[in-house]
Order: structure tokens, then C-alpha cells, then sequence
């Protein structure tokens, strides 16, 4: 026997605010990543360095292991390279993670040609990019900045006050340079998911974009005898940018101001072209 | 007395029903034009649509589908305004969409996502509350008749459990306006039937307003009481096809064997108007005149009537008519 009588009632019950209804595509999209055994096993995978560098930090303040070991105090430093090591690490993880999950955000709806069922409601194409780039954004929250600064807090709680107030910057260059690639890897994916509609493609197509952009960048130099063709390096704009902002020394061939300014205009291009797909219907002129 | 004749007067009897009250205006629009490059799908489009459920019919390419996506806010017009509910296309469109569940003509669903997820997070992107939003989507797929596969991911549904998951979507969080794009596309015609069955019974449910966009004269037949016929961008014709059916039931054909002219004067003397030709006869019939009278003046004057019509316009006349004009 039926549970219900099939018969239809309206509905006059409460709504949930507009502004959370963002938060509904987050969490369904979120339930629907996590699905995935080799994605949850990428996930995990993305702490263990977060771990073993906790445990070296611990280590580095303990005399009696040190004192074992003959290490003199002091040469496990835990400074500002430390810390750019720890992002590099992870932002490594961060792509890898962002190539498997990245393109399963939106390319599914595009294929199946379900975006008219979202936008048929009180719900803006604004805010679809905004749930489904959270995401995303959160995901490598949790494996970046937000272990960045738990070691970051480990250590000043070991290191003492004198070496937090010296140090608080790594803090915000640990958030800023997550940031940074979280927003350009995140617009990237979506962006590439979005125009090539197939989930397996717009990863391929991501990892292309890394690699074949740093070949292409290095073949530029090469017949051209210039530095500009690093403009499309994706990874070397990415590690000027946080080599300045961990004060690490290291030459490059691009002022970090410019370096800048092209991630920003790539972020600004992957969304113009996200929400030039990201639409009902597609108007063919 | 033939069969016909016996139902086409009992028809005339049971349908003789007072018009209902006219309804508030569902759709407004006022010289809505829409252009694409250097193509007008839409132009210059005003109407004022009020009835129960509307039907949309026209060509391929008339522009059906793109004044419900206007209507919709999917696409914006070059000129012109539109109102859905008095709420304004261009500057309301939260409000409008808030109010509408929509049912779109191509496939639209997420694959792996299984129909009572993919309804309960419809309901919730339109506002409800999650437990509300699973106990509604349950309510809807048993509604719809996909009660036993509400479980399986939409990705193996066959096209017509497609159809109908689309439209659970599109009623789960109870809309005023239900705008439906060519329901019936690729059903067999079992399916079909369902479908129009499920369609006529949210309209008779009285909770919604419908708006059916199609190319099939069945489906709007058997479904619309107004329908507005679009032909390359432009109204082509707009009926209230229950006052048209309401009109029609007037005009009888009869069919006669061993009629003469005194039949025909008996009946002129009632005040209808006939024309005669052979053993055929077409005729109005006057006020306050029925089957009935026909009947007992044929019997007065031994004149068999072999069939009697309601010769009334079909959507199809209607159709043609407008596609001439």
C-alpha cells in the first residue's frame, strides 16, 4: 500500500532565507564529492604532511629528543621557510585535489542540462557559482591555510611571545598565498569544466594547462629570448607571488607587482568565461 | 435515430454551463520583443492572458519556448515589458520565480543523483525547509507515479520517467504557475495519456495555473482553456476555447432522409437559420431552441435523422486558420 494518497497539496509553510539557499548547492554538491573512495583517500592523504611537519615542530622544541639525538638546539628552525616548504607541499595536494574534484562541480549539470532547473527558482547564477566554488574553496581551506596556521599556533605557543610578534606575518602570508591559489585554481576548474562539459576532459585539461603552460612558457623564452612567456606559467606566477610574501630568497624573472596583477587578470578571465556559460540557456546568435 | 445524434444531444444538454468568473491576469505583456543577433524570435508580442491553464501553440520556430524563457528571465527582451502575477519580468524576477515551477522541454536532471535527492533539493533551492523539502519530494514522486523508482539514480530512467520526475520537480514546492515545454515530447502514447491525465488533474486541482507550450493540437486541446498561437514571432491568433466551444454548440449539421420543405420551414419557424443541400442541413440554432425541438418536429413529420453534428471548429481549424492568416 501507498504511503500517500496520490494526490497533490500546495505547499504554505515557511522558506528558508534567500540569502542561504547557496548553502543547500554546498551541501548537496559537497555529499555528492565525498561519494568518491579515491577522492576521500586524496583527501586524508592531503594531512599527512600537515602531520609530519606538527610532529617536527613539536620535536624542534623538545630538548631531551634533541639532546638523543646530538642535534644542538637551534638547527631544527622552524621560520618562514619552514612555512613556504609546508604551502608549497600543499599546494601541491591542493592541485591534485582540485583536478579530480574540481570538474565534477558543474560539468554534470551542464551535460545533463539541468541548469534551468536552478535558475527556474529564487536562485541567482551568482549564487550557483558561489555554492559550488565553496566547495572547493573549502575543501583546500582545510588542507592549506587552516593547518598552516594550527602549526602556525603550535609554534608560537612553543616559541613564545617574542618569537609570535616576530613572526605574525608568516600567518598572514600563510592565508594570503592560500588564497590566492585556492581562488585560481577554483575559477580554474570551473571554468574549464564549464566549457568543455565532460568531467574526465576538464581535468585532463586542467593538468594541461599546469604542465603545457609551463612548456609553452619555457619554449617562449627560448625562441623569443625574453621572460614574459613565464606569463603563462600558472606555477612560476603562482611561486613568485609566495616567494615575496615568505620573504624567500629566490631570483625571478618577473617583478612580483606583475606577478600579481596576471594571477588577478586570470582569475578575473576564468570567471567571465564560468558565467558566460553559467546560464539557463545558451543564447546561439 | 443514430448514435451520434443521441450523444450530441445529451452533450449539448450537459455542457450548456455558465461562464466562470474572469480570473486576475496570469500574464501580461505589452510589445515584448526579443532579438538574438540579428534574428527577432519575438516581436512586438502583447496579450493579456488570464485563463486556467494557457496553451502556447505554434510552428517550430514560432517563439514559443522563448517567451516562456523570457518570461522566466532566461532571456532579457530588446523592448517591451512583461508581468507574471503583476510582478515585473525585468525588475521582480525573484518573486516571479518564487511562484513558478517550471518543466523545461529538454532533458534536465543530475545523473547520479537519485530522484527523491534531486526533488528534496529542488524543493530546498525554492525555499523549503529541509525535512519539508524530503517529505514533499516524496509526496511528489508518488504523485507523479514514480512511487517504486524514487530510489534509483535519474541516470537509468527511461525518457517518459524522465518526463515525470521533471515535472515532480516542478510542482514539489507548490507553485502558483506551472509552466510546461512540450510535456508529452517522446512519450508513447500510453505515456502520453498519463501524462495528460496528470496535467488535467493539477489543473482541476484549482491550486495552479498552467501554462503549456506545445506543438501537438491534442495536448493543448485536451488540456487548455485559452490558447495563444504564435507564427514567426508574432500572435497569430488568441481564443478562450471554451467560450469558442460554448459558441460552436449553436451550429448543427443534420443529416435527413425523407425531409422536405415543410421540415425545414417548421424549424425556420423556431427562429433558426438553415441551408439545405440534398438531404444534408446546416443550421444555427435560435436562443431558447435544443436538440430536442429538432427531434420532436423530425418524429411530427416522420423525417429520419440519420446523424446530427455539432460542427464546431476544431483547435486544428483553429490552428490553420491562424497558420493562413
Amino acid at each position: 500500500m501507498a504511503v500517500y494518497r496520490r494526490n497533490y497539496k500546495p505547499y504554505s509553510g515557511a522558506l528558508t532565507p534567500a540569502w542561504s539557499r547557496w548553502l543547500v548547492l554546498f551541501r548537496y554538491s559537497r555529499r555528492n564529492l565525498f561519494r568518491s573512495k579515491f577522492l576521500t583517500g586524496l583527501f586524508v592523504v592531503c594531512f599527512f604532511y600537515p602531520l609530519a611537519c606538527l610532529l617536527m615542530i613539536y620535536l624542534a622544541h623538545s630538548a631531551t629528543f634533541l639532546q638523543e639525538m646530538g642535534v644542538p638546539m637551534g638547527v631544527l628552525s622552524i621560520d618562514n621557510k619552514f612555512f613556504f616548504h609546508f604551502m608549497s607541499v600543499q599546494g601541491v595536494l591542493a592541485f591534485l585535489l582540485t583536478a579530480f574534484a574540481g570538474p565534477g562541480l558543474i560539468s554534470p549539470d551542464l551535460a545533463n542540462g539541468a541548469l534551468p532547473l536552478y535558475f527556474c527558482r529564487p536562485f541567482s547564477r551568482a549564487e550557483y557559482v558561489l555554492g559550488k566554488s565553496s566547495v572547493l574553496a573549502i575543501l583546500l581551506s582545510q588542507i592549506t591555510w587552516v593547518p598552516g596556521l594550527i602549526l602556525f599556533a603550535m609554534q608560537a605557543s612553543l616559541a613564545g611571545a617574542s618569537w609570535t610578534s616576530t613572526n605574525l606575518w608568516i600567518a598572514g602570508s600563510l592565508i594570503l598565498s592560500s588564497l590566492i591559489w585556492i581562488a585560481i585554481l577554483s575559477l580554474l576548474a570551473m571554468a574549464l569544466s564549464a566549457w568543455v562539459k565532460w568531467r574526465i576532459v576538464a581535468g585532463a585539461l586542467l593538468l594541461g594547462v599546469m604542465f603545457f603552460g609551463a612548456g609553452f612558457a619555457q619554449a617562449i623564452n627560448a625562441v623569443m629570448r625574453a621572460d614574459w612567456g613565464h606569463f603563462f606559467n600558472v606555477a612560476y606566477l603562482m611561486g613568485t607571488v609566495w616567494n615575496a610574501l615568505f620573504q624567500v630568497d629566490s631570483e625571478h624573472a618577473i617583478p612580483v607587482a606583475q606577478a600579481w596583477v596576471a594571477l588577478l587578470v586570470y582569475c578575473a578571465i576564468c570567471l567571465a568565461l564560468l558565467m558566460r556559460k553559467v546560464r539557463a540557456y545558451e543564447v546561439i546568435r | 435515430m443514430s448514435t451520434t445524434a443521441q450523444r450530441g444531444a445529451v452533450d449539448g444538454v450537459s455542457e450548456q454551463t455558465p461562464p466562470a468568473a474572469p480570473l486576475a491576469p496570469l500574464v501580461e505583456i505589452q510589445g515584448l520583443s526579443v532579438r538574438f543577433g540579428n534574428r527577432d524570435i519575438l516581436q512586438g508580442v502583447t496579450a493579456t492572458l488570464r485563463g486556467r491553464s494557457i496553451g502556447l501553440l505554434g510552428p517550430n520556430g514560432a517563439g514559443k519556448s522563448t517567451l516562456i524563457n523570457t518570461l522566466l528571465g532566461f532571456y532579457k527582451s530588446s523592448s517591451g515589458a512583461a508581468r507574471v502575477f503583476g510582478y515585473d519580468v525585468a525588475t521582480e524576477l525573484r518573486k516571479i520565480r518564487g511562484l513558478v515551477g517550471y518543466m523545461p522541454e529538454n532533458d534536465a536532471f543530475i545523473s547520479k543523483m537519485s530522484a527523491v535527492s534531486f526533488v528534496q533539493m529542488m524543493a530546498e533551492l525554492s525555499g523549503l525547509p529541509p525535512s519539508m523539502a524530503l517529505e514533499r519530494a516524496h509526496e511528489a514522486l508518488f504523485y507523479v507515479g514514480l512511487a517504486e523508482a524514487r530510489y534509483r539514480p535519474l541516470g537509468t530512467y527511461s525518457l517518459g520517467m524522465k518526463q515525470l520526475a521533471k515535472l515532480a520537480q516542478a510542482i514539489v514546492h507548490g507553485p502558483k504557475l506551472l509552466i510546461l515545454d512540450e510535456p508529452t515530447n517522446g512519450l508513447d502514447p500510453s505515456a502520453r495519456q498519463r501524462m495528460i491525465r496528470m496535467i488535467k488533474d493539477i489543473r482541476d486541482g484549482q491550486e495552479m495555473r498552467i501554462v503549456l507550450c506545445s506543438h501537438l493540437l491534442r495536448d493543448v486541446e485536451d488540456t487548455c482553456d485559452e490558447v495563444l498561437i504564435l507564427k514567426q514571432g508574432r500572435i497569430a491568433h488568441y481564443s478562450n476555447l471554451d467560450e469558442e466551444r460554448r459558441a460552436n454548440k449553436r451550429f448543427l449539421e443534420l443529416e435527413t432522409y425523407g425531409a422536405n420543405g415543410d421540415f425545414t420551414e417548421a424549424i425556420e419557424k423556431l427562429g433558426c437559420e438553415c441551408a439545405v443541400t440534398a438531404n444534408r442541413m446546416k443550421m444555427i440554432l435560435a436562443d431558447g431552441v435544443e436538440t430536442r425541438d429538432i427531434f420532436r418536429i423530425a418524429a411530427e413529420r416522420q423525417v429520419r435523422i440519420r446523424r446530427m453534428n455539432f460542427r464546431r471548429d476544431t483547435l486544428e481549424d483553429i490552428f490553420l486558420k491562424a497558420m493562413g492568416s
